[in-house]
């Protein structure tokens, strides 16, 4: 019990820091690494809980392809030389009305400790795996059978993200030479063959 | 402090949470920064259906989580192919020079 409450602290205090720099620190390619380490920890986090399944799912698809894809984009634009402090430049009215709902977002999590000190015999109830089942048989056992409708949804959601990403990025350059299919399977032996009597001695000249 | 109970990740999702509304009020860099923003929103939210199913033995918290990280890399994409386009038509992508709609 003492080793899973380290590292729960371990990992959120991590977490916690690495969330907090993603948001301040100056560069941007800083804060797609920060946010590569803070969703490491939150997936070694919910592996430590009992949800093995998503927290290697985590790491697959946020470090994997979000994170990576994240990394693509900052590569791709011009973002190095558009560093700015905050508070610097002309001044604007969303700073402190940001501040307002952040400050009463934060203070939420003062019904989440009420919560916990009045009522922990909800904490307490703790009834995990009472079958003998793993975490990633009993997800599989509810989601493709209960739940089928929205797992199918979800990969509906994934293919128009796709079909979506790809259409605003497509755009046709002038001058590139592309392959033609309708040309190449249109075309007959007559029109692209032609025989030549070669001379001893001479050769054909192709190009003229 | 030593038993680690619900209250604990509650309180580690409402934190996170926090940050990345933070993260979306105090921007002035570019849009990149916001949509992490809104990656650590989601991971909140996948914090707190994770510590209720996992502490009230349902498992079907996990199965909503898995959603949520399906449309959290639908949207990440989405958001990223916007910004290339906007970013290919301006040549800028800092928050205070998009205001193509008064905003």
């Amino acid at each position: 019990m003492l080793a899973h409450s380290v590292f729960f602290y371990f990992f959120s205090i991590i977490a916690i820091f690495s969330s907090l720099m993603v948001i301040t620190s100056r560069s941007t390619i800083n804060s797609v690494f920060f946010l590569i380490l803070d969703f490491i920890s939150v997936g070694c986090l919910f592996i430590m809980v009992g949800a093995e399944f998503l927290g290697m799912i985590i790491l697959i698809v946020y470090v994997g392809a979000v994170a990576v894809l994240f990394l693509f984009v900052v590569m791709m634009l011009n973002v190095a030389e558009q560093k700015q402090s905050w508070f610097i430049g002309k001044k604007s009215t969303h700073i402190p009305i940001g501040l307002i709902v952040s400050v009463l977002i934060l203070l939420e999590l003062l019904v989440v400790v009420g919560g916990w000190k009045y009522k922990n015999d909800l904490m307490s109830s703790s009834t995990l795996n009472l079958s003998d089942i793993s975490n990633t048989h009993q997800l599989g056992l509810v989601m493709y059978t209960d739940y089928i409708l929205y797992f199918q949804l979800a990969g509906v959601i994934l293919l128009l993200s796709m079909i979506g990403a790809i259409l605003l990025t497509f755009r046709q350059r002038k001058g590139v030479k592309k392959q033609s299919y309708l040309n190449q399977i249109s075309r007959n032996p007559s029109s692209s063959i032609e025989l030549k009597d070669v001379e001893s001695y001479k050769g054909v000249k192709i190009d003229d | 402090m030593i038993e680690i109970g619900l209250g604990h990740y509650l309180s580690l999702g409402a934190i996170i949470f926090f940050l990345g509304v933070i993260g979306i009020f105090l921007n002035r860099k570019n849009v990149i920064v916001i949509l992490m923003s809104i990656e650590l929103i989601l991971l909140s939210v996948n914090i707190n259906l994770i510590s209720f199913s996992i502490f009230s033995g349902d498992i079907v918290g996990q199965i909503f989580t898995m959603l949520i990280l399906t449309v959290a890399a639908a949207e990440a994409a989405i958001g990223l192919a916007i910004i290339v386009i906007y970013y290919r038509n301006r040549g800028s992508i800092r928050v205070e020079d998009i205001h193509g709609m008064k905003g």
